[in-house]
């Protein structure tokens, strides 16, 4: 009895670690269906049962007390993902040192930003809430679902999401260590450095640590265990392949590298983030099976983005590369649909191809393509519904779905969907946004840093 | 011997080709003449559209637009068959030319230092070799006005088109002395003054530019009297007489809704005569007031975010149509240097969020050429204008469609830039992975 009730406690651990996800059961009715795997589907249904799609075809009947959206003359495709962001949490550098791995930004959730909402009537459903750029090695990320409405930081967790890490290689960490603080790293050669270093102790922590464990079964053992580091541990998990590498990058050379680091040290798990020169190593990163995350057209907000070309998705895309567009801007992440089909001027790439862009690509960078990121049977009911093809620069998302659950209503919405008031904040406080600030978000917090340090901006 | 003499000369002739094939191919040139665009749809935007019309251009004009037009002989003739012309795009707000690397000031010219500094000069600092022209005219935007920024009083901006060696071969018509009106919201999340230092900070700016102002007028006088003999140098006064004497516009940037009012209030007391209000990102909320005053509008980023948590998502999107609306001239910028080329991407967010695509479509045409004095020779299809305008194989509105031909001041620009370069260099790399291994 005893140990029915500790297995009972265990289960209720196990079921609070997760925040209660609310789902829904809906039926779209009459849509055309973009299911970006299994091609278009036209005047078509899809059923979501208990925030899972459940069937997807014709003349479905909707069942008692389902929602039904009417979908006839637009368009239905999956949530778009978003494989890099700043938004939902309320820290983005812990940019103090070259290597802060032991850091999450899950720890810094915030589920009133109006920035969730704002990307979710931008068709977006998922989005990667990244540490930023400050570190070559930086914090852990969390892979969060737009569930605008709840108020327990928990509930955007994308539960069972894969573990994934921030990397960043060039003028930002050595901006900030080498430049501000005067350590290692100040180079690309720094940086391999650092990288190398780290997963060099790693390796040497995860030996002292089997040796233990190896030890602690053998009768009369009387060893202490290794100290515990959790910087060391998450690099750890990291060899052992345990933790996807996003990494923020921009030159060819510096991708390269990392490539080579990692296949010394057998690292298979590796998405390249910006990654703007990604196109010159394109052969390089389609043998290795990294994957790319860049801008449409993003290009010279600063120098190591100066040779870059509004093709490179395209380039990466015939290459064999599974590349993804993000956003990393507040602004970028309500029009992702935009931005991919600027793929289709600048390298002519078909309609699904666009959109896997946005859709099943970034799912399989974040390891959740099992989940997200297309239209079947037993997917994850997160879908965008478009007036007009999401493709068109005319397009106008109406409804986003999360689990099944309409969050985003155009026609419904109110205009005011702040689910908190600052009562300090005045009414009439409005903020201009100047577009150079907008660009640097993955450096936000560690700018503050250098306003600190040299007073600049 | 002659044997050798024919080898060698076709030898040479042949190295020569060679050596042009490859010139053209390292740095194409824009090529000048007289054109006939045959057999296209042309949206002449201020005479509806022509179908299956022929536009001629000739010593740099637009000299027949129609379709019973008489080819002239020696034209060369290039069929535009289920093809488009539009007039060259016009962004009313770049730093394009003067802002080449973001985070490089060694690369930037569009900030001197000073609060009242009029007489600094955008034209002076543009740069015609800029890697960024190319890229952004190759879609479609010919013309653009290159903006000072910073302090109060930033500069001079001035239109420029997309094509010539200097300057002054760029210059396209128009210059305006930049006011950056004293600002009460935030610039961004960065920005973590107190309200309390905010009023501070723009009330002494507007005092500075009442003091300057006031200033002005009396040189005007000075100078009238004087007729411009024996007055001393002042640089900023000279650079703000045209101004005072209305043969020069005021662009004033104002965004927050109460800072756009005060501008209009300022601009009338002070009796500025030619007024662009730029910005204008919160106009949507004083629409009424704006056109009652009867000042233009330069708006933009339309892909922009909300400036107060409690706005509607969609408002930057529905502004220049709001404002559009309620009667306002409203022309469009993009704000950007690296990005012009996505203007029409901006005119099709405001065509889908309220504006039509109509008016969206002349706030990037005629409607700017208007408010800076040029639609006489810009802006629209029409006999008599330069010949600046674009051939697409679809709406240019549309990220699908394709740029075919720009023209501007009748020169047919190569359609090649950087970006376009790296692409024929990279997406079949040779070699690939196989060097060396």
């Amino acid at each position: 009895m005893r140990k029915l009730y500790i297995s009972l406690f265990l289960l209720l651990g196990i079921t609070v670690a997760y925040a209660q996800v609310d789902k829904g059961n809906l039926l779209i009715k009459n849509g055309t269906v973009l299911t970006v795997t299994k091609g278009t589907l036209q005047n078509t249904d899809v059923l979501v049962k208990d925030g899972k799609i459940s069937q997807i075809g014709k003349n479905i009947a909707a069942p008692s007390g389902y929602k039904v959206v009417d979908a006839t003359g637009l368009f239905v495709m999956p949530g778009i993902i978003d494989a890099h962001s700043h938004a939902g949490i309320d820290a983005v550098n812990e940019a103090t040192a070259p290597v802060t791995a032991e850091v999450f930004t899950g720890d810094a959730l915030n589920p009133f930003q109006m920035g969730l909402y704002r990307a979710l009537a931008g068709g977006v459903t998922t989005i990667h809430a990244m540490h930023g750029s400050a570190n070559a090695i930086g914090g852990q990320c969390e892979t969060i679902k737009l569930r605008y409405g709840v108020k327990d930081p928990e509930a955007l967790r994308m539960e069972g999401a894969p573990r994934t890490i921030k990397f960043a290689l060039g003028e930002n960490p050595t901006r900030v260590h080498g430049g501000g603080n005067s350590i290692v790293p100040r180079t690309r050669m720094g940086v391999e450095f650092v990288i190398r270093e780290s997963f060099s102790k790693a390796k040497e922590y995860s030996a002292k640590w089997d040796a233990y464990n190896k030890a602690k079964t053998q009768k009369g053992f009387r060893g202490a265990p290794p100290e515990y580091n959790l910087r060391l541990e998450t690099l750890a998990d990291i060899l052992k392949g345990n933790i996807i590498i996003h990494c923020h990058s921009y030159r060819a050379d510096e991708i390269y590298m990392l490539l080579k680091v990692c296949k010394d040290f057998g690292v298979k798990k590796l998405v390249f983030q910006h990654v703007n020169e990604g196109f010159k190593v394109a052969p390089e990163l389609a043998a290795y099976g990294a994957m790319a995350s860049v801008f449409a057209d993003w290009w010279a907000y600063k120098f190591e983005v100066y040779y870059s070309t509004a093709y490179n998705a395209a380039i990466l895309t015939r290459n064999g590369v599974v590349t993804s567009i993000n956003s990393d801007d507040a602004e970028l992440m309500r029009h992702l649909y935009h931005e991919a089909a600027k793929t289709q001027k600048y390298g002519a790439l078909t309609d699904d191809e666009a959109l896997a862009l946005i859709t099943i690509n970034p799912a399989k960078q974040l390891g959740v393509d099992n989940r997200i990121g297309s239209l079947e049977t037993g997917k994850d009911a997160d879908i965008a519904i478009f007036k007009g093809h999401p493709l068109s620069s005319y397009a106008v998302p109406v409804y986003s779905v999360v689990d099944g659950l309409v969050r985003f209503d155009r026609e419904k919405d109110a205009d005011d969907m702040r689910i908190y008031v600052d009562p300090k904040q005045p009414i009439e406080t409005s903020t201009i946004y100047d577009n150079d600030h907008a660009h640097d978000s993955c450096m936000e917090g560690a700018e503050e840093n250098f306003e600190k340090m040299f007073g600049l901006n | 011997m002659k044997k050798i003499f024919y080898t060698a000369a076709s030898l040479f002739t042949a190295v020569l080709c060679a050596a042009t094939v490859t010139l053209q191919a390292q740095s194409p040139k824009g090529k000048y003449g007289t054109f006939a665009l045959t057999h296209a749809s042309i949206e002449t935007v201020t005479k509806g559209i022509i179908q299956n019309g022929t536009v001629v251009i000739s010593n740099g004009k637009i000299v027949a637009v129609g379709t019973n037009v008489t080819i002239p002989q020696g034209a060369e003739v290039i069929d535009c068959t289920g093809q488009w012309i539009y007039p060259g795009m016009i962004d009313g707000g770049t730093q394009l030319g003067l802002n080449e690397v973001g985070s490089d000031q060694r690369t930037q010219d569009f900030e001197e230092v000073g609060d009242i500094i009029p007489q600094m000069k955008a034209l002076t600092a543009v740069n015609p070799n800029s890697v960024l022209i190319p890229v952004n005219r190759i879609s479609g935007v010919t013309t653009v006005i290159a903006a000072p920024d910073g302090d109060l009083v930033p500069g001079t901006a001035a239109l420029i088109n997309l094509y010539g060696y200097t300057p002054d071969q760029m210059y396209g018509g128009f210059e305006g002395v930049v006011v950056n009106f004293p600002n009460t919201g935030r610039r961004g999340f960065f920005d973590r003054r107190s309200d309390e230092d905010i009023k501070k900070a723009s009330e002494k700016a507007v005092q500075k530019l009442n003091d300057v102002w006031d200033k002005a007028v009396q040189y005007h006088k000075l100078d009238s009297a004087l007729k411009s003999k024996d007055v001393s140098y002042y640089p900023e006064m000279e650079a703000l007489l045209p101004v005072v004497r209305g043969e020069r516009a005021l662009m004033i940037e104002a965004n927050a809704a109460k800072d756009i009012l005060a501008a209009l209030k300022w601009a009338k007391d002070k009796k500025v005569k030619k007024v662009i209000l730029t910005g204008a990102a919160e106009g949507w909320r004083v629409a009424d007031e704006i056109a009652k005053a009867k000042v233009p509008v330069v708006t933009g980023p339309v892909q922009g975010l909300p400036s107060r948590d409690y706005d509607r998502y969609d408002k930057p999107y529905a502004n220049a149509g709001l404002m559009q609306k309620a009667g306002i001239k409203v022309a469009l910028r993009t704000n950007q240097a690296a990005n012009v080329r996505n203007l029409p991407y901006h005119a099709a967010f405001a065509a889908a969020y309220g504006m039509g695509r109509e008016e969206a479509l002349k706030a990037i045409t005629i409607v700017p050429a208007e408010i800076f004095g040029v639609a006489d020779r810009l802006g629209s299809i029409e006999t008599g204008k330069n010949a600046t305008l674009l051939v697409s194989d679809g709406d240019p509105l549309e990220t699908k469609t394709n740029i075919k031909q720009v023209f501007i001041d009748g020169w047919q620009i190569p359609l090649v830039s950087r970006q376009t370069q790296l692409y024929d260099e990279f997406l079949k790399r040779d070699p690939g992975v196989t060097k060396n291994k």
